[in-house]
């Protein structure tokens, strides 16, 4: 839903500043805090970490901080090499992973937020359930009408090629959440990681579901709330074009009818 | 607070089923309107400071009308799919939303039966 400022319990508030620790590389995170048990508005806290005795990626710092500083810092993590999709969060005012993410690259204060436009379960921690639910109704898996031959189903190098760009998005919704599409009407449209995930789907010639499929995904909403306007493609932390995707769903869209 | 299932919100009340042909005639008017607007913005320029008589007998010309009427046509089509895009993205109080789709759709026509009477009645020479 489309709003000009944010509700007034949402609303920022300067938070605490935690002591400076000894040395002379020290950078300065600031980080978003809620926590739903106080009732208080959501503030930004200011952590400073010695860079000499922290690793050089954004998940570092978190974790060096959530270690030695503040353990009631919240939020996910796991494989911290970009594969799992835990930690994306808006670092530096971009979405991406903050495994992934040098401190380097950012420069003056790392400012560090949930993905945007999400629910917060408690400080970094979005709440991905529609997001999921979104993407199991694309049906992400194989479809078929055809007995289940006795080996693998077969699919030549050049079909297989088609999954290039698609079967490498780990569903870290750094697109989704960075498209204002989805942030006026995510409750209708599908966004640009579901739609990516739906297109890997049918472009696989092993599918047999391609026509159902398309049909569940034509509507003005589901698909067509898409407006090119590209934040997806520039987020995605994998490299990946959902943007490109979607315009491959639109344009079988019309293939099937012109 | 709802006790629905984030699965049945979103599949809501289903899959349209259209969309497609919007986006297509999106692209059709679009396309369409290239040379036609060239065509009117020529047509404005070349008769800049031109009396009104002139202006007359340029568009009794029957390729001028039709070429003028079809730039109308295209053009305001264009925009009232656009507009529909927009009113559907930031509107969302459901009576609001279907005023401003109706009043969209009559705007456009009413502009349209408009700008058409004006040019066929210069075409004709009245």
């Amino acid at each position: 839903m489309v709003a000009f400022t944010l509700p007034q319990n949402s609303k920022i508030q300067p938070g605490k500043v935690h002591a400076l620790p000894q040395g002379s590389n020290i950078r300065a995170f600031k980080i978003y805090r809620w926590n739903p048990d106080d009732g208080k508005n959501p503030q930004v806290d200011t952590y400073h970490v010695n860079m000499d005795e922290c690793g050089p990626m954004v998940l570092d710092a978190l974790i060096k901080i959530k270690n030695e500083q503040d353990a009631t810092l919240t939020f996910r993590r796991s494989c911290r090499e970009g594969i799992c999709g835990s930690c994306a969060m808006n670092i530096d005012g971009t979405n991406t992973l903050a495994c992934l993410k040098s401190c380097e690259d950012v420069k003056g204060d790392v400012r560090i937020y949930p993905l945007p436009h999400m629910p917060v379960v408690k400080d970094l921690v979005p709440d991905m359930t529609r997001f999921y639910a979104q993407h199991r109704s694309v049906e992400p898996w194989l479809k078929t009408t055809t007995p289940t031959p006795q080996a693998e189903w077969k699919q030549s190098e050049k079909e297989r090629a088609l999954l290039d760009g698609l079967y490498e998005c780990i569903l870290c919704a750094c697109c989704s959440t960075s498209c204002p599409s989805y942030w006026w009407n995510g409750d209708r449209y599908l966004g640009p990681a579901v739609l990516l995930q739906a297109y890997r789907w049918l472009i696989d010639s092993r599918d047999e579901a391609t026509g159902e499929r398309l049909d569940n995904l034509e509507d003005p909403f589901r698909l067509y709330r898409c407006h090119t306007i590209m934040n997806c493609a520039k987020a995605c932390p994998k490299g990946l074009s959902p943007a490109k995707a979607i315009a491959e769903i639109k344009k079988l869209m019309v293939e099937r009818r012109v | 607070m709802s006790m629905r299932s984030e699965l049945s919100k979103v599949r809501g009340l289903g899959s349209a089923k259209s969309g497609t042909e919007h986006f297509w005639q999106q692209r059709v008017t679009a396309i369409a309107n290239v040379p036609l607007v060239i065509f009117v913005v020529w047509f404005v320029i070349a008769h800049l400071g031109a009396k009104r008589a002139d202006v007359v007998a340029s568009i009794q010309h029957p390729l001028t009308a039709i070429v003028l009427i079809l730039a109308m046509a295209s053009i305001l089509w264009h925009m009232r799919l656009g507009l529909q895009i927009v009113i559907e993205d930031y509107v969302h109080a459901p009576a609001l939303k279907l005023a401003c789709l109706l009043a969209n759709i009559f705007f456009a026509t009413g502009l349209f039966a408009v700008s058409a009477y004006a040019i066929l009645k210069m075409s004709f020479g009245l």
